[in-house]
């Protein structure tokens, strides 16, 4: 295992993970439930229990710069199986929020990919499926590495090569622009 | 018997899962469930929203429940498990006073009066319940074994869906009993499958979604039963690539228990879209007398 320097505690960092989530971070004892039901762990570079330690610890940098917090999938296991009942998975998706915001993202595939995704419900209201893989491929500059669906894919047509548009979509737009004021707001502050 | 309730079908049951949308209509209809689609419902977020802000999360979900609201219906269902977690996350957050708000703040609305949410699912087996199924239905699916594969969050975490077992689930079970297949007992019914990484991280999909179809196979499971469109989407349409990827050979057709339940009821192969899935179920339906 990779170890981690640790840095002096970070309390402002502990404070912070604990008000937005809502969740105690203090009251993990370590068990080690929630990495051993986490099914992305092979691909993590610190396990959630070690992420949980780490955020008691303080140490902001080790956290917010893994790999780990962005490939969590919400798939809530540890959340359900945390014998203090954390929410662990919440503190998973707040981890990543500060990530956003302190511009880290270790996985820049994954940040793409939701990037791509919120832009088209911000134009169309809905998602647009197509627009969401062409929109991916240009931010990452790669090969649509999904090209091998096609054959299977294409007779199946399921894919509406037009962009479903609602009515409301300025509405949800606005909601989109709301939440950058309102983000945008409290950095000036 | 009428049910009426208010209709959430996603956004991906008007693009890769519409044999999901479609059979869950045709199901509902044909037990006496009343679906009324939200009018100009809106993107509930996915996961990338609550990725980036809980409060546009709540928010994108919110205007559908008050949408629903003011369209006169108090309750809402979905068939999908990840529109279903967005919803009721954002239920939670607008029945909390301090947290309502911040989501009316974003969304320039109201959201004191909004409609609750369930799954097609839970509706299914509470509302009309598995007796009446047994008694609707036409073409029992004997001699067809199927493994339920409920997918990690619908019924996680519990505190917040409220339905069936978190560790063990039953509803699709049951159901599928009810129509008279052979329920094998599958292990990882709430494993994930590798879920939106897809396309920024195939080897998550192919490992995760390689592991439910290695056992599944182990159980000579003829055909696996989900209830969730990017499962289907991972086992279904991704299969070549998992196959590819750790030198497998599987062909395990993976449907909708909407479309089972539906073929059972005595719906059509084209009423519940059995063209739409990539491989293709229909010489074990034949085989098990289904078709
Ligand atoms: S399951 Fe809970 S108590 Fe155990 S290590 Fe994980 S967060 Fe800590
Ligand atoms: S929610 Fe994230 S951290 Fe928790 S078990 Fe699932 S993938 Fe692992």
């Amino acid at each position: 295992m990779e170890t981690i320097p640790l840095n002096s505690p970070d309390k402002d960092f502990i404070r912070e993970v604990q008000e937005r989530s809502g969740q105690n971070v203090q009251s993990c004892y370590q068990c080690g439930n929630c990495t051993a039901g986490c099914p992305y762990n092979f691909a993590y570079d610190v396990s959630v229990s070690r992420i949980m330690r780490l955020v008691q610890l303080g140490q902001r940098e080790a956290v917010l710069k893994s790999h780990s917090i962005w490939l969590c999938a919400t798939c809530q296991s540890c959340t359900t199986r945390c014998p203090n009942s954390i929410e662990v998975a919440k503190i998973m998706d707040v981890l990543r929020h500060m990530a956003r915001e302190a511009g880290y993202a270790t996985e820049r595939n994954v940040k793409a990919f939701g990037d791509a995704f919120l832009e088209s419900v911000e134009k169309h209201g809905r998602v647009y499926e197509l627009g969401v893989t062409a929109s991916y491929v240009k931010k990452t500059g790669r090969f649509w590495t999904d090209v091998d669906l096609a054959p299977a894919m294409l007779p199946k047509n399921k894919l509406s090569i037009k962009p479903h548009e609602i009515r409301g979509k300025e509405h949800v737009a606005e909601i989109f622009k709301r939440y950058r004021e309102r983000d945008a707001a409290k950095e000036n502050r | 018997m009428s049910i009426s309730v208010g209709y959430y079908p996603g956004c991906s049951g008007s693009g890769t899962s519409v044999e999901y949308d479609k059979s869950t209509r045709a199901v509902c209809k044909k037990l006496g469930i009343e679906l009324t689609e939200i009018d100009d419902w809106s993107c509930c977020g996915s996961t990338p929203a609550h990725t980036v802000d809980h409060t546009l999360s709540a928010a994108l979900s919110a205007r559908n429940l008050v949408l629903a609201a003011k369209q006169g219906q108090e309750e809402v269902v979905t068939p999908c498990p990840s529109c279903l977690a967005n919803l009721r996350t954002a239920s939670h957050k607008i029945e909390d006073e301090a947290y309502r708000p911040k989501v009316e703040a974003l969304l320039d609305d109201s959201c004191e009066s909004a409609a609750t949410v369930a799954s097609t699912l839970q509706l299914i087996v509470e509302k009309v319940g598995l007796d009446a199924i047994k008694k609707a239905v036409v073409k029992p699916l004997k001699d067809l074994n199927v493994a339920c594969y409920y997918g990690c969050i619908m019924n996680r975490p519990p505190e917040l869906m409220q339905f069936d077992d978190p560790e063990n689930p039953m509803a699709m079970d049951k159901i599928m009993e009810a129509c008279g297949a052979t329920v094998l007992p599958f292990p990882l019914k709430v494993e994930c499958c590798g879920a939106a990484a897809g396309m920024p991280k195939k080897e998550i999909v192919t490992e995760l979604s390689g592991r439910l179809l290695n056992v599944a196979d182990s159980l000579n499971t003829e055909i696996i039963v989900t209830a969730c469109p990017l499962c289907q989407m991972n086992l279904d349409l991704r299969q070549g690539q998992v196959n590819r990827a750790n030198g497998t050979g599987y062909d395990i057709p993976v449907v909708y228990f909407t479309q089972l339940l539906g073929l059972a009821l005595g719906l059509s192969a084209d009423e519940v879209g059995l063209s739409k899935l990539v491989v293709d179920p229909t010489p074990r339906l034949r085989f098990a007398g289904v078709l």
